[in-house]
């Protein structure tokens, strides 16, 4: 382990810490030590750690601060329902549901790139600006979207499900405000798992590649990046589509997990997309592997807090706040390096050093 | 390091949290004249004969009680409780009493999920719920599967009872659109209609839908549909000023009372004075605050409840709910009063007791389901049908010198 490159140890521990979560809760499963709610939380709990992975690229590695990530989920989630919904007869439901993950990604990141283009030119608070409105326009937009298919072919309107004009036998697929109904229930906690290492695969691999060092160094420093040959807009871009596009998968995950799909403001606007910045906030900045841990933890909580029924939500926040102080205020900062573990160890072993020297 | 940290916090926080929460249930229960905390199976040895002819049956609700819907979840579960303390206090369902779990779902089809898995946990036999459509749609999905009894008081959607072992209380979406139509064109009541629709809401654009498709059908013309969403309804004035110089007779509004409300006030604004039609989602217009109550002359509705009903069984359930809550019940909290004792009715019907598995219960309960008869708060001699959808009358109020009355 000690020859080990330090970068390389730290990712295998990421991996390991996934890894082993499955294996224990796959343990659990077969000895039916598992309740029905955490049975049922397993693959939104592999969502939301897909987002917040995600997120983390564009606030933690990239620097800049994009409220608009809710917005991806749901075009990926739509995109990817849809394409369900149009082939369910046609194809095995292993190959249609690749095939939906795949297009769930390409539309979010053709998205990414759209939204990418004009605003990552600019600087300062503007993307944080364009986002939160571009994830707020999807959700307006999926809302009065009425697409229907009959034996002519797809039907499209703006208007309401009657002036698709389909035939008798005609189906409508993406019906406004209530959305798309029926989707197949293709999610499962493995395909989630697999997904979860896939993404810190990609973004893992991103981060210490040349390209990653390109990205951090921009953040760190624009003035200094640009002077030294690095194509700007060309990296921003390449961040935030990558981070778009994961959510798409994720947004794909989470259409295959419930049988209905509507754009609420509940589950793609944007609250969701803060929801996310907190896991990625509360988890460290930059740091995917607490983007992983937090996101598993604060999903849980609110869970785990049901029976104290009325005062769930207050007891969340409650929570919320104390881990933000225990994270990040200073004082908590000296604290803990005080009395870390590590230090700790450290301190005992230091003498020793000395009695060598 | 610090992660490590801030998850056993975390996690010592949960831990505290939960036990808590265990002594919860017990000072929840309602008449505990048993004492079986609802382990019937664990008292037995201890009670002997005593828990043979009692048990308890299991129900579960789920709907909104936080967020935006909340005022719809909370109506069901006080009236559901009310409706579920009143069938104790008698003596229970043959004998056995009923225990009532009701969980938040915050109107998030993820969120009811999770809600309906804490109920499994929690060995739920029946379900009352959802309340709202979107939730229900997910959750019915999970009870076909389990093979659970379903009973949604107000999940109004076609898509949220599509299985054999779902039933409503309320009317669907397209039945209320179509029944609206039919009504105002079998009373002559205008030939030009204008709608004025939330598109934004699943509940009103499948009403205003389903009306567009049977109005023809009446030999009724739309001359204007305008839609609004959630996030502009503070402003109806453009709206109003189309179905105006479209020569609108009639103002068709399937939306909530709240929009409803400055719908009203700015037509008497704009000295627009049509006939308004509404559905059920109109009953409450009288109570809503600052609102000049004389606009709301003339208007009618289609619901099946009205709060100031003058059969006895109205005024006793408003005066109770009343009394133990403090405002006037909705349509909501009539339909979670008449599920819970629908449930009951069909639980008598079918003879299934409390130690029997959810799933035998389902296939009891959804036989039985179409074979009773309630008189309920909601209407008077419904029955379901095979498919869940009930069969009463859709009743037609007016509201004349501020109060509701039959047509």
């Amino acid at each position: 382990m000690n020859k080990m490159n330090r970068v390389t140890k730290q990712n295998l521990i990421t991996y390991a810490i996934v890894i082993v979560a499955y294996l224990i809760v796959m343990l659990l499963g077969l000895t039916g030590h598992i309740s029905s709610l955490m049975e049922g939380l397993l693959v939104p709990l592999c969502i939301y750690v897909i987002l917040a992975v995600s997120l983390n690229l564009v606030v933690g590695i990239l620097g800049e601060l994009s409220l608009g990530h809710a917005g991806f989920m749901c075009v990926g989630a739509f995109a990817g329902a849809f394409f369900s919904m149009c082939t369910k007869e046609a194809m095995p439901a292993g190959l249609r549901f690749l095939l939906a993950l795949v297009i769930g990604a390409a539309v979010a990141a053709v998205f990414g790139i759209l939204i990418g283009i004009p605003v990552l030119r600019l600087r300062g608070d503007y993307l944080a600006i364009v986002t939160l409105a571009f994830g707020e326009i999807i959700k307006n937009l999926m809302n009065v979207l009425y697409i229907g298919r009959d034996e002519t072919g797809f039907h499209f309107s703006m208007k309401d499900s009657m002036a698709l004009g389909l035939s008798p036998e005609g189906k409508t697929i993406i019906n406004g405000p209530q959305g798309i109904t029926g989707t197949p229930h293709d999610a499962s906690f493995t395909i989630g798992i697999a997904l979860i290492l896939l993404t810190l695969f990609i973004i893992l691999n991103l981060i210490h590649s040349r390209d990653g060092r390109a990205i951090m160094a921009i953040r760190d420093n624009r003035i200094a990046a640009e002077s030294i040959g690095i194509n700007v807009t060309k990296y921003k871009l390449m961040a935030f589509t990558l981070s778009a596009s994961i959510a798409g998968v994720a947004g794909v995950l989470y259409a295959h997990n419930l049988s209905t799909l509507t754009a609420l403001p509940k589950n793609f606007g944007y609250n969701m997309s803060i929801m996310i910045l907190v896991f990625v906030v509360l988890g460290g900045i930059g740091n995917i592997r607490g983007s992983v841990i937090s996101a598993v933890v604060l999903t849980l909580l609110p869970e785990l807090l049901r029976g104290l029924s009325d005062y769930r939500m207050l007891i969340y926040a409650v929570v919320l706040i104390a881990m933000m102080l225990f994270n990040w205020s200073p004082k908590a900062v000296t604290f803990r390096e005080r009395y870390s573990l590590k230090r700790l160890l450290h301190r005992e072993k230091t003498p020793d050093n000395h009695a060598a020297q | 390091m610090k992660k490590f940290l801030s998850i056993a916090v975390a996690s010592a926080m949960v831990a505290a949290a939960l036990t808590g929460c265990g002594s919860n249930p017990s000072s929840d229960s309602t008449a505990p004249t048993e004492g079986t905390e609802g382990n019937a199976s664990d008292s037995g040895t201890a009670e002997g004969g005593a828990s043979a002819e009692g048990g308890v049956f299991k129900i579960g609700g789920i709907g909104p009680v936080t967020g935006a819907a909340a005022v719809y979840g909370q109506a069901v579960k006080n009236a559901a409780q009310l409706a579920v303390d009143e069938i104790n206090a008698a003596g229970g369902i043959n004998g056995a009493q009923i225990e009532f779990n009701f969980q938040d779902d915050e109107h998030d089809a993820e969120k009811a999920v999770n809600a309906y898995n804490t109920l499994k946990d929690w060995d739920m036999q029946v379900l009352l719920g959802t309340v709202t459509s979107t939730p229900c749609t997910a959750v019915v999905e999970k009870t076909h599967e389990d093979n659970l009894f379903h009973l949604t008081p107000s999940g109004s959607a076609v898509e949220s009872i599509q299985y054999d072992n779902a039933f409503r209380v309320c009317f669907s979406d397209p039945n209320q659109g179509t029944a609206s139509a039919q009504y105002i064109g079998e009373n002559k009541l205008a030939t030009k209609v204008a709608v004025i629709y939330n598109s934004s809401d699943v509940y009103s654009s499948g009403i205003y839908q389903t009306f567009a498709t049977e109005a023809p059908n009446q030999g009724l013309e739309i001359v204007s549909a305008e839609a609004f969403t959630a996030d502009s309804n503070t402003d109806f004035s453009v709206q109003l000023q189309k179905a105006k110089d479209a020569g609108a007779e009639l103002v068709f509004l399937p939306i909530y009372y709240t929009e409803a409300s400055i719908i009203l006030g700015q037509a008497d604004k704009m000295g627009f004075d049509p006939l308004f039609f509404g559905c059920d989602g109109l009953d409450g217009i009288l109570a809503v605050e600052d609102f000049d109550i004389s606009l709301a002359e003339g208007v009618m509705l289609l619901t099946p409840f009205a709060a100031d009903a003058e059969d006895e069984l109205t005024q006793s359930f408003v005066k109770a709910y009343q009394d133990s809550f403090g405002d006037v019940p909705n349509q909501f909290a009539a339909d979670a009063y008449d599920g819970i004792y629908a449930i009951k009715a069909a639980i008598e019907k079918a003879g299934v007791t409390p130690d029997m598995s959810a799933s035998d219960i389902c296939d009891a309960l959804k036989v039985s389901m179409t074979e009773i008869t309630i008189d309920g708060l909601t209407g008077s001699g419904m029955t379901w049908g095979a498919d869940g959808e009930p069969n009463k009358e859709p009743k037609a109020v007016k509201i004349t010198d501020g109060a509701y009355a039959a047509m």
